[in-house]
């Protein structure tokens, strides 16, 4: 199926980026969602199974694909309803059709893959597509973003394969070289531990760019905020994942040799600087998106520090990763219509919000809520689950400093959303202002309720999921 | 004869710290192609016909010569100046690259390990961290992607001290390397020459928060 799945939706990436006729297009765009959603089902029917012997359908891999299948289908609709509001030339268009099925593809990849090495190819083909979408705009701010987003992860995938060699170095000494998860984790116990160190060190930096980290973050932000924004809600919610599998499948690993409390201290304090930094910004932003993405690396902070937490940690670091992309990327897609009314990214410029699109004003009221993890939430169980995570590490100073900093930063997110929704803008004129359907909204509400229902009451095979995904850990 | 090639390969660090013309630079980097490939030709010593074509194509052909020519091509289309404009002296660039030097040597004496041999490891992360420091200090967009292909070439070297174990990582190396150059290269530095006249990092600074 693997095998199917890759070349069907390379060819249909060839032939989106190749025709210029908007039916054809459609058609192809709905083969590749058939397309991803036989790869996901087809993914839990086999489940533990290998194919072509470097991608496995394992527990992760399936809670992962399942997220991006949910959220690729209203990508792909708004991207569409982007795409007819803010008219493209025609090879633009189909550049960033193509590079959305190519962006896809190559994550569904790097998650199913068992084997280290192929998860970089596929993170480094995710640069190439993440760029061609960043610089839709083909003006000179996309460019500064494209070539500063480029740029540093084309350092960070260096650095990863700099992780990679230093691993083989250690794996040399259990006298093994296959470089698969797998023959890693069984060998864990005979790896030399100074190289593995520096092997941590260098594939947790370079994956922090794709994950959204401190130190490598800054990329991902200028990113987000110049795609457009159904591409810039896919940067933000399924690739940050992919940039997670990445790490997490390694840290699996480590966490089985004596350097565990070490990787968790360095985990630990990457962690809590992004926490730090995203507090320092969300505060002062003025810029819409950014804001959000900002927001993204908070959560990614909080996820870090779950796992660095260990113990319930694990369970809530993997919850919290599926249900703030749901919901993440449920905001990305409303900021579309928020852009359509005003035409600016500036929160200055905005406001009054419920006058011009009730809709969409409620999706911006709800996703408010649940991305701060306000009780009805969903993500306020997984949080909840990481600070108790915290507790029960005997980190109380570390929660104390990030329940303060997460405060702060509920409070400058709460300050611009109730500027968007309720304060009237200044010298706005509102007599272009295009009607919006509500129906545009109703993908966005689907994924905030599924994010609350995931939260609140998962599925006993849910559950099963994440536990399976998470049992290789030592408590 | 391998130590004589790595050790000329730091000459080339240093003297890329103090060199001031972009056309130095990029005569270096065709040198540290050449050295590449000679090391290549002598570490491994197993090499089937078309993993030598590859490392052929990889140091000589794209090392040495594509890459420099095209940089040229660009510096000439874009009436680039010729200086480099670092923001600190060649002076104190030359003693953080000598610092970066010594530094990667101890930390090698520490590393007991008969997988490995040190030289390997101290060209490697010299490099690698010489790279860095030069994308930090330097001002125009080019020179960063100069520093790039520096630490690319470091990697190159490490990627060769495990290369008879797993050749399977120099291919990945090489194929790292010829992706991320070309889209950097190929993709970009065009369009930024097209865009921004003066090609100057200050001018990559208007997206803000606010």
């Amino acid at each position: 199926m693997i095998g199917i799945y890759l070349i069907g939706a390379l060819s249909i990436a060839l032939a989106l980026f190749l025709n210029r006729n908007k039916i054809v297009s459609f058609v192809l765009l709905g083969f590749f969602l058939i397309l991803q959603g036989a790869l996901t089902f087809h993914a839990y029917f086999n489940f533990h199974s290998t194919e072509w012997s470097y991608f496995t359908y394992d527990s992760l891999a399936i809670l992962l694909l399942g997220t991006l299948f949910i959220i690729s289908i209203p990508a792909v609709i708004h991207s569409h309803i982007y795409l007819e509001d803010q008219p493209a030339p025609p090879d633009a268009r189909a550049i960033y059709y193509g590079a959305i099925v190519l962006l896809l593809t190559a994550i569904s990849a790097g998650y199913l893959s068992n084997h280290i090495a192929v998860t970089w190819i596929f993170t480094e083909i995710t640069t190439l597509s993440a760029s061609a979408l960043i610089y839709h705009h083909r003006n000179k701010l996309a460019l500064e973003g494209t070539w500063k987003y480029v740029f540093i992860c084309a350092i960070s995938i260096t650095f990863v394969f700099i992780g990679i060699l230093f691993l083989s170095l250690s794996l040399e000494h259990a006298g093994s070289d296959d470089l698969s998860f797998k023959n890693l984790l069984s060998n864990s116990a005979r790896l030399n531990p100074f190289w593995l160190k520096l092997s941590f060190l260098f594939i947790f930096t370079g994956f922090t760019a794709k994950l959204g980290l401190v130190p490598m973050f800054t990329a991902g932000i200028d990113a987000k905020d110049k795609a457009p924004a159904p591409a810039g809600a896919l940067l933000s919610s399924v690739l940050m994942n992919l940039g997670f599998v990445g790490i997490f499948r390694f840290y699996i690993v480590v966490a089985n040799t004596p350097l565990h409390h070490w990787a968790n201290l360095v985990i630990g304090i990457a962690a809590f600087l992004s926490v730090f930094v995203a507090t320092v910004y969300m505060i002062k932003v003025k810029n819409i998106k950014r804001m959000m993405a900002y927001s993204s690396i908070e959560h990614m902070g909080l996820v870090m520090l779950g796992v660095a937490a260990g113990g319930i940690g694990y369970y809530a670091a993997i919850l919290h990763i599926i249900l703030h992309a749901l919901v993440k990327s449920g905001m990305f897609f409303q900021f579309t219509q928020l852009y359509r009314v005003f035409q600016n990214k500036s929160i200055y410029h905005v406001g009054n919000y419920f006058k011009y699109n009730t809709a969409g004003a409620m999706v911006l009221l709800l996703g408010f809520i649940s991305v701060t993890a306000m009780p009805p939430s969903g993500m306020f169980v997984s949080e909840f689950l990481i600070f108790r995570s915290l507790f029960e590490a005997h980190q109380i100073v570390l929660l104390v400093i990030v329940l303060i900093l997460l405060t702060m930063i509920i409070w400058a997110f709460g300050k611009n959303i109730m500027k968007i929704l309720f304060v009237p803008p200044v010298g706005f004129d509102d007599s272009h202002v295009p009607v919006i359907s509500p129906w545009e909204s109703s993908t966005q509400f689907f994924l905030f309720a599924l994010a609350v229902y995931l939260g609140l009451n998962p599925p006993a095979e849910f559950v099963q999921l994440i536990k399976e995904s998470v049992m290789l850990l030592p408590i | 004869m391998i130590d004589v090639l790595l050790i000329t390969f730091i000459i080339t660090l240093f003297y890329i710290a103090i060199a001031n013309r972009m056309l130095t630079y990029l005569k270096v980097l065709a040198f540290q192609g050449v050295l590449l490939f000679v090391v290549v030709f002598i570490q491994l010593n197993e090499i089937n016909p078309v993993n030598l074509a590859l490392i052929l194509l990889e140091t000589i052909v794209f090392k040495s010569v594509a890459v420099p020519l095209f940089m040229a091509y660009v510096l000439k289309r874009n009436n680039i100046t010729r200086e480099a404009e670092p923001y600190l002296p060649n002076f104190v660039s030359l003693i953080i690259t000598t610092l970066i030097v010594v530094v990667t040597i101890l930390l090698a004496n520490g590393v007991k390990d008969d997988h490995l041999e040190k030289i390997f490891f101290v060209v490697a992360l010299s490099s690698l961290f010489t790279g860095l420091y030069f994308i930090a200090t330097r001002r125009k967009i080019i020179t960063h992607v100069i520093g790039y292909l520096i630490i690319e070439n470091g990697v190159f070297v490490l990627s060769l001290a495990v290369g008879n174990e797993m050749p399977m990582l120099v291919n990945l190396g090489i194929m790292l390397d010829i992706f991320a150059s070309v889209l950097i290269l190929g993709i970009f530095l065009n369009k930024i020459g097209d865009v921004f006249k003066d090609v100057d990092v200050d001018q990559l600074s208007s997206l803000k928060d606010y």
